[in-house]
């Protein structure tokens, strides 16, 4: 990860001495262990803040919402989903982007890792295989392939799918991802057993939305949970308005989510949220053949009327 | 998601199939009768103490 990084530093020293962007959007080290966050670099000097290491996991397309100047950006293979699906939405154009591609090894799961810490943890540092988490007394080791977030480790597109240069060789994909067993699990529970599965997963939600906040297609200048005329969905914490958060926001990623994990990662509580944008990727998939974000040219499926679309639920 | 198959139903009737319409709110509501009342998304007022 060093490598990454010391490259990483010198292609954005080089498009800012040349002009060829006016910003580079990268990471710089968090406050916190495990909590890199992004920074847009303005001058050559800057550079030297960026770092790489396997707690990147904020999608950085997040930041290109409707943005005017000419941006450098580093992408993993989730975060050149989300630009490919920015540039399709209108979000930002083609031009204004230099993606530099960070083919990608996962990212780390930080809950988990704190979960299994004896205590609070102060330092992480990671090797070629290792992450060596630190705190007051104690000193842990980890297989970094046995603490990767859980959707990193079921990602087949690790390298990034759009890119002006790369930061290193690419990586090899896995091949034989099963990447819908738990949605497979909820579909085998009976309509109570969903029921009360998902009052359970939602249970300690605070509503705080960083879940949304953190989320690249979550770009509507309003979010219909903060509407008031009308008022979509209550704005209580009564289990009712949860799940109709939950659900419509999952809807409204339909079609569009990569399963990058931003929101998982983002949840103060730890809830898994995904399993909902997971099971619309699932029938995205499934029924119309559709991954989002790797083509600038395909017309995502919400997008397109196809005359053998399915539709033996409309009677 | 939790709601019984049946309570939600999905129909794409045109305004000239008057008995199109008919005989699918007949059916609807057989349906959702045999179901029940719904007791999931109700919400509840607040219990005050
Ligand atoms: S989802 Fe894939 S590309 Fe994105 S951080 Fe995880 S492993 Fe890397
Ligand atoms: S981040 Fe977590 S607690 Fe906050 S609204 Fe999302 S699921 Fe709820």
């Amino acid at each position: 990860m060093r490598a990454y990084t010391e490259k990483i530093r010198e292609i954005a020293r080089r498009l800012l001495e040349a002009c060829t962007v006016e910003r580079v959007l990268g990471f710089r080290r968090g406050s916190v262990p495990m909590m890199n966050a992004p920074c847009f670099v303005k001058t050559p000097a800057e550079a030297a803040n960026l770092v790489w290491d396997s707690n990147c996991g904020i999608n950085l397309a997040n930041y290109l919402t409707s943005r005017s100047e000419k941006i450098g950006i580093f992408a993993k293979g989730c975060d050149s989903r989300n630009i490919v699906t920015h540039i399709i939405e209108n979000k930002i154009r083609r031009e204004q982007l230099v993606i530099i591609g960070v083919p990608c090894h996962g990212m780390i799961d930080r809950h988990r890792i704190a979960a299994m810490a004896d205590g609070e943890i102060r330092e992480v540092v990671e090797d070629e295989n290792n992450i060596i988490v630190q705190g007051d007394g104690f000193k842990k080791v980890h297989n970094r392939h046995d603490v990767l977030q859980a959707n990193c480790a079921v990602c087949t597109h690790r390298n990034p799918v759009i890119y002006d240069e790369l930061v290193a060789d690419l990586v090899e994909e896995p091949g034989d991802v099963d990447r819908y067993r738990d949605v497979r699990e909820i579909e085998a529970l009976s309509a109570e057993g969903k029921w009360d599965f998902f009052d359970d997963l939602l249970h300690d939600c605070i509503r705080c939305y960083a879940c949304r906040n953190a989320c690249p297609l979550c770009y509507c200048p309003t979010c219909f949970v903060d509407e008031s005329r009308p008022q979509w969905v209550g704005k209580s914490q009564d289990p009712v308005d949860v799940r109709t958060f939950h659900f419509l926001r999952a809807y409204h990623c339909a079609g569009r989510c990569t399963d990058c994990g931003a929101c998982e990662r983002a949840c103060p509580v730890g809830i898994n949220m995904r399993v909902f944008t997971k099971k619309l990727e699932k029938d995205c998939l499934e029924k119309f053949g559709w991954e989002a974000g790797l083509s600038l040219e395909a017309r995502p499926p919400l997008d397109a009327y196809r005359p053998d679309d399915p539709d033996d639920f409309i009677r | 998601m939790g709601i019984e198959p049946g309570r939600l139903q999905f129909s794409w009737i045109s305004s000239a199939e008057a008995t199109k319409f008919v005989e699918v709110a007949q059916a609807v509501t057989e349906t959702v009768k045999a179901l029940g009342p719904n007791t999931h998304f109700v919400k509840h007022e607040a219990k005050v103490a």
